[in-house]
């Protein structure tokens, strides 16, 4: 297999098998930690766990407590290497292109250079969470090997798109290869790592809200 | 595996439901919920990061509740939960955790984590890992009725007292009240004044009440231990008094764990739903205040703050309720930084305060409302809660602090306007 025969593996087979462990396995562990369930409370609820669950999904994205310098840190960290990669992903215009011929629609694109600015904040934000999740004594007491794991599996798409962009180091078709291939990797690992939190976050956050919702207690 | 290290883990099994398994799920170790916990805060010691408390849980529910965990289970290849290490952890779990809550609303993916510990406590107990101090006290409840011991006969000595000091009687066992009053150990055995207080209010107001002698002591270890069938047990002698007097409300004490036990555990505790309504009593003289029925005619100039009780507030909704009252009769009230929702605990709540174990550590961590209390000027604390109370003296004396505390019922009890110009039954 040669290098075009390979891409063309990569971009068409390799890309849908990602695709299908994607969808099914965050679809199992989703539906998974939704039929667990919870016993109903019998109390008499004194407000509504919709509106709780729902508000605190929405608004935890937004209002956090006061802060430390350390807390400050991962969290201005945390919102611009989020934030850089759903700018890449979605808002490129390759990205674009890619997701009108899968799905028939797309959006309009940012410009290259928002989109240069977006991935670079946000591998930068990547390292240094990377340098203090080393440094810091709490992040290190927490961290095991998927911490570094799924760091890596998020970096590599990021740096590769960059370097693909730019076609710095290696040629076009090794980087596209490698890109997409990266890519793939994230998608398999999502379901079964600490990724999967892409998604069971909002289950999370529902779950949360609600119990304070119930209660009456407006966060 | 010893049977009780089996029955810990068979316990851990059970508490997992979909928020757990979501919570777990969800955490990418970001380290907020350090900052937002008095017992790192005022040690830096990383051990004490909330999510860290749960370790031995976060474990079983990945060897039994995730594809990988139970392959890697099945090969061998993970790490079982032992009898060293839950002894290890029971520290964390136990003397390090007040069931605050502020965890819970500082974690960004929503992790309500003091939900957890209240629940991996379950597993502790059934292993055997429960602190020495909290088990004597969840034992004196069950056996004797209070965990500090008052029984029967020191309620009805406080009440005899109280009567002569304001001229009322207090209904016992009066069957078809509307309220049934319930009072904390603590209540009972030091901060005795409330009786008299809730007396005097109540006649002015006008409002049908009682207190049961099968029923009168709400404070539950069994919530703080972790043991649902001893919390059970505690919360169903106030349900059987209520349904043998018939009332209509039962008036939680300003007590934090007793309102958390009866008003929102309670009922899946005794696994049914109450016949009566649950009210807590700065709730009540919040309603009775807003309907008019409750009049000071007197204010305290003194400079004064209020502690906001955890279980009250944060994690039962009180937030305005007390504050309208202090509004009544404290013209000089200054609030705290963080107050409400925000508030830091006293460090004493969800059993630390039995647990003498536990003293050196809750003594750092006062130095949190030490500092609180170091920014504003008041030289009274107010709180609702009399274990908050304790704690707050304790920890002023220990820093010898000149502040005073008082509980706001009685607060208000000091200031209501002369009881012939009140609605009386």
């Amino acid at each position: 297999m040669d290098a075009q025969e390979l891409l063309i593996w990569v971009r068409g087979a390799g890309l849908q098998i990602a695709a299908a462990v994607f969808v099914l396995g965050m679809s199992y562990r989703m539906l998974h930690l939704l039929l667990i369930g919870r016993k109903k409370s019998l109390a008499e609820a004194r407000g509504s766990e919709w509106a709780g669950g729902l508000r605190t999904m929405w608004q935890r994205s937004f209002v956090l407590p006061k802060l430390s310098p350390r807390g400050r840190f991962t969290v201005v960290a945390g919102y611009l290497f989020h934030l850089g990669f759903f700018v890449t992903l979605f808002f490129l215009s390759q990205h674009i292109a890619l997701f009108r011929a899968v799905f028939g629609f797309g959006w309009p694109a940012l410009p290259r250079g928002v989109i240069d600015i977006a991935a670079v904040l946000s591998l930068g934000a990547m390292v240094a969470l990377l340098a203090h999740r080393l440094v810091d004594p709490v992040k290190r007491l927490l961290s095991d090997y998927q911490d570094y794991l799924t760091w890596a599996l998020s970096f590599l798409p990021l740096l590769t798109g960059f370097m693909l962009l730019r076609e710095i180091a290696f040629e076009y078709v090794t980087l596209l290869t490698l890109h997409i291939a990266s890519v793939e990797l994230l998608l398999i690992a999502a379901p079964f790592t600490k990724l999967a939190h892409m998604f069971s976050t909002f289950i999370s956050r529902w779950y949360n809200g609600a119990v304070m919702g119930f209660k009456g207690i407006r966060t | 595996m010893s049977t009780s290290l089996q029955r810990g883990i068979a316990s851990f099994v059970g508490q997992i439901d979909g928020p757990i398994a979501s919570f777990f799920t969800s955490c990418v170790h970001c380290g907020l919920c350090a900052d937002s916990c008095l017992f790192y805060t005022e040690t830096q010691d990383p051990k004490y990061t909330p999510i860290h408390k749960l370790e031995p849980l976060r474990r079983v529910w990945q060897q039994e509740y995730t594809f990988w965990g139970k392959l890697m289970k099945k090969a061998g290849l993970s790490k079982p939960v032992t009898d060293e290490e839950l002894a290890e952890w029971e520290p964390l779990v136990y003397d390090s955790c007040t069931l605050c809550g502020r965890c819970s609303l500082a974690c960004p993916v929503g992790n309500d984590i003091v939900y957890m510990v209240r629940k991996m406590r379950e597993g502790m107990v059934a292993s055997g890992h429960a602190p020495e101090g909290l088990k004597g006290a969840t034992q004196r409840a069950i056996e004797l009725g209070s965990p500090m011991g008052v029984n029967i006969n020191t309620l009805r000595a406080q009440i005899k007292h109280a009567e002569k000091e304001t001229g009322l009687t207090v209904p016992m066992d009066v069957e078809g009240a509307d309220y049934m009053m319930v009072l904390s150990s603590a209540e009972v055995a030091e901060y005795n004044d409330i009786i008299g207080a809730v007396t005097r209010i109540f006649h002015q107001a006008g409002v049908s009440w009682t207190i049961a002698s099968d029923g009168f002591e709400g404070t539950n270890s069994g919530i703080q231990i972790g043991s649902s069938d001893l919390a059970a047990e505690l919360v169903g002698r106030i349900v059987r008094a209520a349904e043998r007097l018939k009332v209509k409300y039962v008036i939680s004490p300003e007590c934090g764990h007793a309102y958390t036990a009866l008003r929102w555990e309670g009922p899946n505790l005794i696994g049914r739903p109450y016949p009566f309504k649950v009210i807590h009593i700065i709730e009540l003289l919040d309603q009775l205040r807003s309907e008019g029925r409750l009049k000071t005619d007197s204010v305290d100039e003194t400079r004064m703050t209020f502690h906001d009780p955890c279980q009250m507030v944060r994690r039962g909704g009180m937030v305005e309720q007390p504050r309208n009252l202090l509004h009544m009769v404290a013209p000089n009230f200054v609030e705290m930084s963080d107050p409400g929702l925000q508030n830091w605990c006293c460090g004493g709540g969800g059993g630390v305060s039995a647990n003498e174990r536990a003293n050196p550590l809750r003594t750092r961590a006062f130095n949190r409302k030490k500092a609180q209390l170091d920014e504003i000027d008041a030289t009274t604390i107010v709180s609702a809660c009399s274990n908050c109370r304790t704690m707050l003296l304790d920890g002023l004396e220990h820093n010898h602090m000149p502040h005073e505390v008082v509980g706001l019922t009685e607060l208000i009890a000091e200031h209501l306007a002369d009881d012939k110009e009140g609605k009386a039954p």
